[in-house]
């Protein structure tokens, strides 16, 4: 049994449902237990520790304070989320290297009567576990419904692989790691090279056109290379890719269609769990196609409920000819 | 410690060193100090001068030592490194043995390291008192004279190699020459054309190497290997690994029929740079020397299975032997170049130029062999199909050099190898080439003149260095390209080049055993890895060994001109050793006390010089006087005292700490020897 304190991470409970449904049915298989952190909070995403330093670190310190303290056999932390796995990790990282700063963000965690030692935990993303813990031979073993004739672009996103405090990765910019894992469930893994490419963060809220143009680099980057599907790590990948594929293509007037699901939920399949359980349906670039190509049958995602204009209509942007966008 | 003797005349002389010293140390407050202080020391006279060092500053000391028959001098200086050798040169001159002159060191160690000048006063008056203290220990050394063996052994046949081996031969003493590969020519063997004049490499690089092949004084010993190096200048005793190479050499004529008839063929990973092939019986290159062929047992038919032997059936002489064994040689030497050369930068390493994983990435080596008419595409420049001409190439510089993340240095040779690419694809496809470069270096002799006249022919530079090399289009025209993405720094914007092929300008390393060469021949590396120089300026190519020299890339990266330079100056060094007839040794050595020594054999591994031996019958250590160099490590790891440093006795170290203590605030100001 590999035994993990679970550091879940608000998505897990909203936007990558998806994920959270699909780790919990390959627990099992895989042998991994974990427990979650009691009464964890936000971990501040990608924004608070641009604003500000202190309480950024605080808010992330808590759970590494809470994790620490909770009496378990393992000093280790796993967090699913690619954000939270490197905040937690940073957090860890900083309060050792910059002792002003860890005694600051202590300050704060002592008016809740907590305290976090940094080095005291280890702190890891559920991929590495999975393939440097559990190891491929064991996913493979419990493979039953390989996933032969998939074409996969694996796409691990920019904050796992990087800084890598740790050194767990092959390398930085082409980890090969990922294409391991797929290829452990017999699918057919393109050389995707934009895999450790930045999906735009938290740029779909402001500046769109910025994440439009790298989420469009993603998309037709994969299907030129005639994946069928994506695969990736990080909820945050998921939603910019999946949620806001078809303001990408409304933006450039192209007409992609490439689900983008999360590794476990193809573990799940291609263990033999209906796809269904699997979280398959919650995405919003159906997967269905995708899935039917090798056979498997796959909900089609409920409709996205449909926005009623609020007010008047706004006038058509200038155009081109006069000066406009 | 033993009594102190009866207290010697000693002389005490400060330096200003123009302002060097003077500047932070009051010179004229150390001189009187030492005066009155430590005349219970011995001290008779203390003078300063405004440079010691001149000739009116040294007939100084010699006048002192003739007229108050001084029996010790100390010179407080620069450091021991760089007029050591003057001033026990001036007491000689003056009778008084060089070996009871000592330097100290208020220069390097005090007034350029120091702003207050009360503290660095009283720093320096306590680095005088303990070398008056140590110098009252000092004695009276003989230098050792070892008799020189004319013979010498040169490692790789490289350029540089062969320079040294004909010079050395052409000045009448005789050479071996070792080269680990089946012929000699190494790198530049494998070049097209040479920069700036674009000279054929092979046309003016064969001459040589057939010259070296036949040369009456040079014995030759390619596909062999040194295995073991004993001895001291003067007096090398050497093993040398004669690889098998299956093929008679007394019979064979290099006619070549059984590479012809060979019917297995290999990627040649060395001398065609993995985008060639050759048959596992081959000579490198059609000139190479010698002329005969190795065969490659590991991927032989015969050996692998013990079938086919076309090679034998066809030999006309029958000079296939398969039963040819690894031959050993000894031989003896007085002095040895080493000429190892270098390795190339594993451009795998960075990933983001996709070296390994995009097929249409190629190494600069790759490309020499590419544009060579003797190598894979008979010298057409071709994607890596074998057939498709590209229209666009970008040439990246300074990949893995210049660069924290794998090698600090400059490769010295890329810029003018990736000016010469530029001008070889277009002469060759009347391709574009972009250059990518982060500063252009062209120093040397007629390079600055080539680099105008490729900017002349076209070619488009960008100043930038290259972020990545991606197949990942993001627009129509980038689609089935090779997209360079770069940021333009003359221009502050970041480009996207789409080219058909990707030249990767790989840097130098070291070679990849350069750290156990050196432990052989008893040398050091830099941190890098190259091997160190005696002076990086004043003596390049001398090591800390005497008698062992190195040319060549062996201490960093060079071109071809500087290797051949270097070729030579050691072949000069080698060749004033052999005509002295003997050589003088320091006598700063370590000797073991054999009565004291318990055969606990823990310095036995310590000695960077193999300088000590283990005998076993007597079960106590020896140490070999002319392999020593003095460096103290034994004597500090002798767990029963048994070892003396001579020149660094006990007594010594000892009087020279107590003498830095009698002045107490020296504590606090961090005196450190």
């Amino acid at each position: 049994m590999n035994k993990y304190i679970f550091y879940p991470g608000c998505s897990m409970e909203g936007s990558a449902r998806a994920y959270y449904d699909s780790l919990k049915v390959i627990e099992g298989p895989l042998g991994l237990e974990l427990e979650e952190v009691n009464d964890w909070n936000c971990c501040g995403a990608t924004e608070y520790l641009s604003i500000n330093l202190i309480p950024a670190y605080s808010l992330i310190a808590r759970n590494l304070a809470l994790a620490a303290q909770q009496n378990t056999e393992t000093k280790t932390v796993m967090a699913p989320c690619s954000a939270c796995y490197l905040n937690l990790e940073k957090a860890d990282y900083y309060m050792a290297e910059r002792p002003a700063l860890g005694e600051k963000v202590n300050e704060a965690l002592a008016a809740g009567g907590l305290h976090y030692t940094p080095g005291s935990l280890e702190i890891r993303h559920l991929v590495d576990v999975i393939i440097n813990d559990i190891g491929l031979e064991t996913v493979k073993a419990k493979v039953v419904r390989p996933l032969t004739g998939l074409r996969i672009a694996p796409y691990l996103g920019c904050m796992v692989p990087r800084p890598d405090y740790q050194k767990r990765w092959s390398d930085h910019e082409h980890p090969s790691e990922l294409d391991d894992l797929m290829k452990a469930l017999g699918a057919e893994v393109i050389d995707f090279p934009l895999k450790t490419a930045c999906c735009g963060g938290h740029m779909t809220q402001i500046g769109p056109e910025t994440a439009y143009e790298l989420i469009r680099r993603l998309v037709s980057g994969a299907e030129e290379f005639k994946a069928d599907i994506m695969v990736t790590v990080c909820p945050m990948c998921q939603m910019n890719l999946d949620a806001y594929q078809s303001e990408t293509n409304r933006y450039f007037g192209t007409n992609f269609h490439m689900p983008i699901v999360f590794f476990t939920q193809l573990m799940a399949v291609a263990f033999g769990i209906n796809p269904k359980e699997a979280g398959f349906g919650l995405e919003l670039t159906s997967a269905k196609d995708a899935l039917a190509h090798i056979g498997l049958e796959a909900p089609t995602p409920a409709a996205a409920p449909h926005k009623k204009a609020e007010g008047l209509p706004m006038p058509k942007a200038l155009p081109k000819k006069y000066g406009g966008e | 410690m033993s009594d102190k003797p009866e207290k010697p005349r000693v002389g005490v002389y400060v330096c200003h060193c123009g302002s060097n010293i003077s500047g932070v140390v009051d010179v004229e407050g150390v001189r009187d100090w030492a005066q009155e202080h430590l005349a219970k020391d011995g001290v008779v006279i203390s003078r300063d001068y405004k440079f010691m060092c001149s000739s009116l500053g040294q007939e100084l000391i010699e006048k002192d030592i003739k007229e108050l028959g001084l029996e010790r001098v100390v010179v407080a200086a620069c450091s021991p490194h760089l007029h050591e050798k003057t001033f026990r040169t001036a007491s000689e001159r003056a009778g008084l043995n060089p070996y009871l002159t000592e330097l100290v060191s208020i220069r390097e160690q005090v007034s350029w390291v120091h702003t207050d000048k009360a503290v660095a006063t009283e720093k320096s008056k306590s680095l005088v008192a303990g070398t008056v203290e140590r110098v009252v220990y000092n004695t009276a050394l003989e230098k050792l004279k070892v008799p020189i063996n004319p013979n010498t052994l040169v490692v790789g046949g490289g350029i540089a190699g062969i320079q040294a081996a004909l010079e050395i031969a052409n000045g009448g003493f005789h050479v071996y020459l070792v080269e680990r590969e089946p012929s000699i020519g190494g790198h530049m063997a494998q070049f097209d054309k040479t920069f700036p004049t674009l000279d054929c490499s092979a046309c003016i690089l064969t001459p040589r190497m057939v010259e070296a092949g036949y040369h009456p004084n040079i014995t030759l010993l390619t596909w062999s290997e040194v295995m073991s190096v004993s001895g001291y200048v003067g007096n090398f005793n050497v093993t040398i690994k004669k690889k098998a190479r299956f093929v008679n050499e007394e019979l064979c004529t290099g006619c070549g029929i059984c590479v012809e008839k060979c019917p297995q063929q290999v990627v040649d990973e060395i001398y065609e740079a993995g985008i060639g092939h050759r048959k596992v019986v081959y000579t490198p290159f059609a000139q190479a020397v010698p002329k005969y062929p190795v065969i490659d047992a590991p991927n032989c038919t015969f050996f692998k299975n013990g079938k086919c032997k076309a090679c034998e059936k066809f030999c006309p002489t029958n000079a296939i032997d398969f039963a040819q064994q690894d031959e050993y040689l000894n031989v003896e030497v007085g002095n040895i170049i080493l000429a190892t050369g270098y390795d190339l930068f594993d451009a795998r390493r960075v990933t983001n130029y996709g070296y390994g994983r995009l097929p249409d990435v190629f190494t600069s080596l790759e490309f020499e062999r590419m544009c060579n008419a003797s190598g894979p595409t008979n010298g057409e420049i071709t994607l890596r199909d074998g057939k498709t001409k590209p229209k666009t190439v970008g040439v990246i510089h300074c990949v893995g050099s210049r660069d924290k993340n794998f090698n600090n240095y400059c490769s010295s040779i890329c810029c003018m190898q990736s000016l010469k690419f530029a001008h070889l694809v277009k002469e060759r496809t009347g391709a574009d080439v972009y250059e990518f470069y982060i500063d252009m270096r062209t120093p040397m002799k007629s390079y600055d003149e080539f680099y105008q006249r490729v900017l002349d022919e076209g070619t488009l530079f960008v100043r930038g260095k290259v972020a990545e090399v991606t197949n990942a289009a993001r627009a129509e025209h980038e689609k089935g390209k090779l997209i360079i993405q770069v940021e333009d720094t003359l221009i502050g914007k970041q480009r996207r080049i789409p080219v058909d092929m990707v030249v990767l300008s790989i840097g130098m390393e070291p070679r990849a055993d350069s750290k156990q060469t050196g432990q052989l021949f008893g040398i050091s590396c830099s941190a890098d890895g190259w091997y160190l120089e005696r002076h990086p300026k004043l003596d390049p190519v001398s090591t800390m060994t005497e008698g062992v020299f190195i040319a060549g890339c062996a201490s960093g990266p060079k071109d071809i001109p500087a290797s051949v330079s270097q070729g030579a100056a050691a072949a000069a060094r080698v060749l004033d050793k052999i005509l002295q007839k003997e050589v003088e040794l320091e006598p700063i050595r370590a000797s073991v006390n054999e009565a004291k020594c318990s055969g606990c054999r823990i310095c036995n591994n310590l000695c960077p010089f193999n300088a000590i031996s283990f005998i076993d019958d007597l079960a106590i250590t020896r140490i070999n006087p002319a392999l020593c160099q003095g460096c103290g490590t034994c004597v500090a790891a002798c767990p029963a005292g048994a070892i003396n440093g001579t020149g660094f006795s006990n007594e010594q170290i000892f009087a020279q700490i107590d003498g830095i203590l009698t002045l107490a605030p020296a504590r606090s100001a961090g005196v450190g020897l």
